[in-house]
């Protein structure tokens, strides 16, 4: 058990240091990422159940982003695979639903529910990624500034601001009464149900207990329910660009197949 | 029961997030109004201890498997349901977006379905009655049962409803509602039981800080009157524009599609015989008005193109990043 929580821990770790990398996305305004990565999120969502071709264009924006931005492929598929149960889950019966055939390739028949199962791991695939592409590359502080430079309510980016802050103590608090459980109870894999609630209690108490030391000290530090971050943003020409290419490029994938079009020119010139 | 983007529609997933939004500038602003700012930093480092707590299982006995605790309730239990709100929008969003649980569409939906109903429907109008004016062990219990079984309930139809009006999956309304349902009541009582535990213990060491979440106080004006009225504007508004957009443009983009350019240049996996389209969209019954620009011609040579240009798109991509990461990784970096 103590497995998962830090690996839980790891993970947040991982991601946050390739945030910090400098490469020419990382430098890019938040607010633009924000937005090229809602953009292509729309764009993938937006095609029907049984496209295939269509959205394997778009395969193209991780590939850029991750060339440009340095980011370890492996480890981003890796995360993919672990978070696929749920679609997993609810896709696997698209296959017995949906029998029809709809698609031959020679002698051999495909149905709609193989197809549709296709797509929705691919629009899985796709819409995951560019949201971990979006962390790695951005940093979660500066996308909570940009959630609140484009409108969310103060308090919600505070909140995330503060969540995030102290989400590495607290799990490492957890990690720590974990293991001191673990090492008094020769190897039982879970607490049973009065140790759970004591530790969980416990933990809760010197949460709150926290929680008003941290208030103490943001009122001695003039806090009056915002935030303020002096970071400079300059939303210039890169972001302009940035934007006006990956939407134009959405925009253009999803009206015309590409794929379909360049298999028939290599189709005509052979 | 985080629901993925690749479950949703644009329209779906774009209502709900002004739902989720109504709700989120309504609860902001009440705790404006309140001016309690000492619930600030409680708010945010409580969702750091439910994000912690869900990590740590305990084991149910006779099953061999374990529960752990979901929070939206106990979060409602300590902060009361506006705070609570707003801290488990903040949980889902690091969820989305660190552990990839959901998406950034889907958290307009995640956060309504796994916030709102236990924060402004289970906690105020079933855990609350049911503890009355004192709290004892066993309404305690009962209460918070009551509730979570309650809000999971609803929770899973809203995730079954979104799915449906999405209809990116073919499953029939009635069997994936009768499967998340079934699913999440047991999930439902192990929540209640975890978190009434954890509220009876802070009852037995510290019951100061259950008076202060407001365990004990009366709850006031009854806070949904206010939101159930900007709810329905806000449903109301995004049904109209959602049923217009459907019932004009069975998808927006694939009409503009299929005005911008020559039938020639359709997706290959539409290219498929239109009867064969109607039968499935008859059996599955998900908006049965919709309909497919299903061109029908040379099918073969259509599915042959979309699998060399598909191999070649891909291979492009693979090519791109290998390039790319070529060309930084040669460029010496500022500050490392």
């Amino acid at each position: 058990m103590p497995s998962i929580i830090e690996t839980a821990l790891y993970d947040i770790g991982r991601l946050e240091t390739l945030a910090e990398k400098d490469t020419v996305v990382h430098r890019l305004d938040p607010r633009a990422k924000l937005l090229v990565t809602l953009a292509f999120i729309l764009a993938v969502v937006s095609f029907n159940r049984y496209s295939i071709s269509g959205l394997l264009p778009f395969f193209l924006y991780p590939a850029v982003i991750i060339g440009l931005a340095d980011l370890p492929p492996d480890y981003l598929l890796r995360k993919l695979l672990i978070v696929s149960p749920f679609v997993l889950f609810i896709g696997v019966f698209n296959p017995f639903l949906d029998r029809e055939i709809i698609l031959q390739i020679g002698s051999f028949g495909i149905s709609g529910g193989w197809i549709s199962f296709l797509s929705l791991l691919i629009r899985f695939s796709l819409t995951v990624g560019a949201a971990l592409l979006l962390i790695a590359t951005t940093g979660f502080p500066a996308v909570c500034m940009a959630l609140a430079k484009l409108g969310a309510p103060r308090i919600l980016t505070v909140q995330l601001l503060l969540l995030y802050r102290y989400l590495f103590v607290l799990i490492e608090e957890g990690i720590t009464m974990i293991r001191a459980h673990a090492l008094r109870s020769f190897g039982r894999r879970h607490l049973n149900y009065r140790s759970f609630t004591q530790l969980l209690g416990n933990l809760l108490l010197r949460t709150i207990d926290r929680a008003q030391r941290i208030h103490m000290a943001m009122l001695s530090r003039a806090f009056t329910g915002e935030i303020r971050v002096s970071r400079p943003t300059r939303f210039g020409g890169r972001e302009i660009v940035f934007i006006t290419v990956g939407c134009g490029a959405f925009i253009a994938f999803r009206l015309i197949n590409l794929t379909d079009l360049l298999g028939r020119m290599i189709m005509e010139i052979g | 029961m985080h629901m993925a983007d690749a479950l949703i529609s644009p329209a779906t997933g774009g209502a709900m997030w002004a739902m989720t939004g109504t709700v989120a500038i309504y609860c902001s602003a009440k705790i404006k109004d309140k001016l309690d700012d000492r619930k600030i930093p409680l708010m945010g480092v409580l969702g750091a201890f439910v994000f912690a707590a869900q990590m740590i299982n305990f084991a149910i006995p006779a099953t061999g498997s374990s529960g752990h605790l979901g929070g939206g309730l106990l979060l409602a239990i300590l902060l009361g349901p506006s705070a609570a709100f707003l801290s488990l929008a903040s949980v889902l969003t690091v969820q989305a977006l660190f552990f990839a649980d959901g998406g950034l569409l889907a958290l307009g939906c995640n956060i309504f379905n796994l916030g709102f109903f236990p924060c402004f429907i289970a906690y105020p109008l079933i855990y609350r009655k049911i503890i009355g004016q004192n709290l004892t062990a066993g309404r305690l219990l009962f209460g918070a049962i009551a509730a979570a079984i309650v809000g999971l309930q609803l929770g899973s139809l809203g995730v079954v409803s979104q799915t449906f009006l999405s209809g990116i999956i073919p499953l029939s309304f009635s069997s994936f509602l009768l499967l998340m349902q079934a699913i999440h009541l047991p999930i439902g009582v192990i929540e209640g039981i975890a978190t009434a535990g954890i509220i009876s213990f802070i009852w037995k060491t510290r019951p100061e800080i259950l008076e202060n979440g407001g365990v004990t106080k009366p709850l006031g004006r009854l806070p949904l009157r206010g939101l159930l009225t900007g709810l329905a504007i806000t449903t109301l508004l995004t049904s109209t524009v959602f049923v217009w957009f459907v019932s004009t443009r069975p998808d927006g983009l694939e009409w503009s599609l299929s005005r911008a350019i020559a039938p020639t240049a359709q997706h290959s996996a539409e290219k498929v015989p239109a009867p064969a389209i109607q039968k499935i969209q008859e059996k599955t019954a998900l908006l049965p008005d919709y309909k497919f620009p299903g061109q029908i011609p040379e099918q073969t040579a259509g599915s042959l193109a979309g699998l060399i240009g598909g191999l070649l798109v891909l291979l492009f991509g693979l090519i791109t990043t290998i390039a790319l990461k070529k060309c930084t990784g040669a460029t010496p970096r500022a500050g490392k």
